[in-house]
């Protein structure tokens, strides 16, 4: 178990090290100040989730929003959710498949301004092959060299086939899963 | 103030309504507690946890009316020790009332999982989640559950025993509140 884990942070870094940038990777996410939290509603029951393992080249500037770039990169296999058995059901094909496509990823095309250190980052979602267009609306508050962001977004898990097949009934899992990322920033990004 | 030599008519509904959710919610428990995780697992899990949380519901409203409406008095020719360990029998079975579920409730609270009752009251969570708690208050809502149902049987074992005897009618005591 812990080679296998090693092997895949050893590709999770590979891969986002070696993932396609337009990017100056101007500020450097704090691991330890940021989270990817989601909530997934089963039976009326709210179950609070997250990925433990994250990363992303994000260069924005509050004060110019719109010539910014966010390229995020989530370890689905990271999921931390319910019981272990969750978590081993998660890792199957019909839900995360993190055997064959374990990264989820982010690519902005624009970041829209909303007034009152409010933004929409408009980008491409792509779970297990399949890519949409989302809108993450964020609020950004910048405190000296530190940048925080926080924000909400809803995504239909059955979009990305998450949850297919006997699972797909959505009386029993919801298809909208609520994501909230919370990250913590340093360093300015450059003009 | 006792009430006679019969139970009232709530106390017999409550009785028996108990008694069907309650054996309902053990064999529920019992039987998914050897499935594998699936959707159908999941289902049951819930409404064996909505029978619970009922059951928890039920036995207050039964305390209340067993603390305000004293049952009917055992007759003094039944030996003291049989009505001691009846006294005894039926203090453990509210006891159990109230200890299964509440321990499922703090079990499932720590495991993460919220009660949302029937999928629409959300249950406050009064424990944290907590993994090892979590494996602790299963045990711990397992072995009451067992205990429980060791009470019961020796509670319907005793009933059956006693409602055979001459000359008073154990049975017809839960079953009418007429003589």
């Amino acid at each position: 178990m812990h080679l296998r884990s090693a092997i895949v942070s050893s590709c999770f870094a590979a891969a986002v090290v070696s993932a396609p940038l337009s990017v100056q990777a101007a500020q450097k996410i704090v691991p330890a100040q940021s989270e990817v939290a989601f909530v997934s509603k089963q039976m009326g029951v709210p179950m609070q989730g997250k990925f433990e393992r994250f990363d992303g080249q994000i260069a924005v500037d509050p004060a110019r929003p719109e010539s910014g770039k966010v390229a995020f990169t989530v370890d689905l296999g990271s999921v931390a959710i319910g019981t272990p058995e969750t978590l081993i059901e998660l890792r199957k094909p019909e839900w995360f498949d993190t055997a064959k496509s374990p990264l989820a990823t982010f690519q902005s095309t624009s970041i829209k301004s909303l007034g009152s250190g409010r933004v929409d980052v408009v980008g491409k979602l792509t779970i297990k092959g399949i890519s949409k267009e989302i809108h993450v609306p964020m609020t950004l508050v910048q405190q000296g060299d530190t940048l925080k962001a926080s924000g909400e977004f809803t995504i239909k898990r059955l979009d990305y086939r998450i949850g297919a097949g006997e699972w797909g009934d959505t009386g029993l899992v919801a298809d909208e899963v609520v994501v909230r990322p919370r990250l913590t920033l340093q360093g300015a990004a450059t003009p | 103030m006792s009430e006679g030599t019969h139970y009232t008519t709530p106390a017999i509904v409550l009785h028996w309504l108990m008694a069907v959710l309650i054996v309902g919610s053990l064999s529920l428990g019992y039987y998914v507690s050897g499935l594998p995780f699936s959707p159908s697992s999941l289902r049951l899990i819930n409404y064996h946890k909505w029978l619970g949380i009922t059951i928890l519901a039920l036995a207050a409203l039964r305390l209340l009316w067993r603390l305000s409406h004293r049952p009917p008095a055992l007759p003094d020719y039944v030996p003291g020790w049989q009505q001691w360990s009846a006294h005894v029998g039926h203090w453990l079975l509210y006891a159990l009332f109230f200890a299964v579920p509440l321990a499922g409730w703090a079990y499932s609270s720590a495991a993460g999982y919220p009660i949302v009752y029937f999928g629409v009251l959300p249950l406050p969570d009064w424990v944290s989640p907590d993994k090892v708690l979590a494996e602790q208050l299963a045990s711990l809502h397992e072995v009451l559950a067992y205990s429980l149902a060791a009470v019961i049987a020796i509670h319907v074992a005793a009933a059956i025993k006693h409602g055979m005897d001459e000359p008073i009618d154990y049975l017809h005591r839960m079953l009418s509140s007429k003589p």
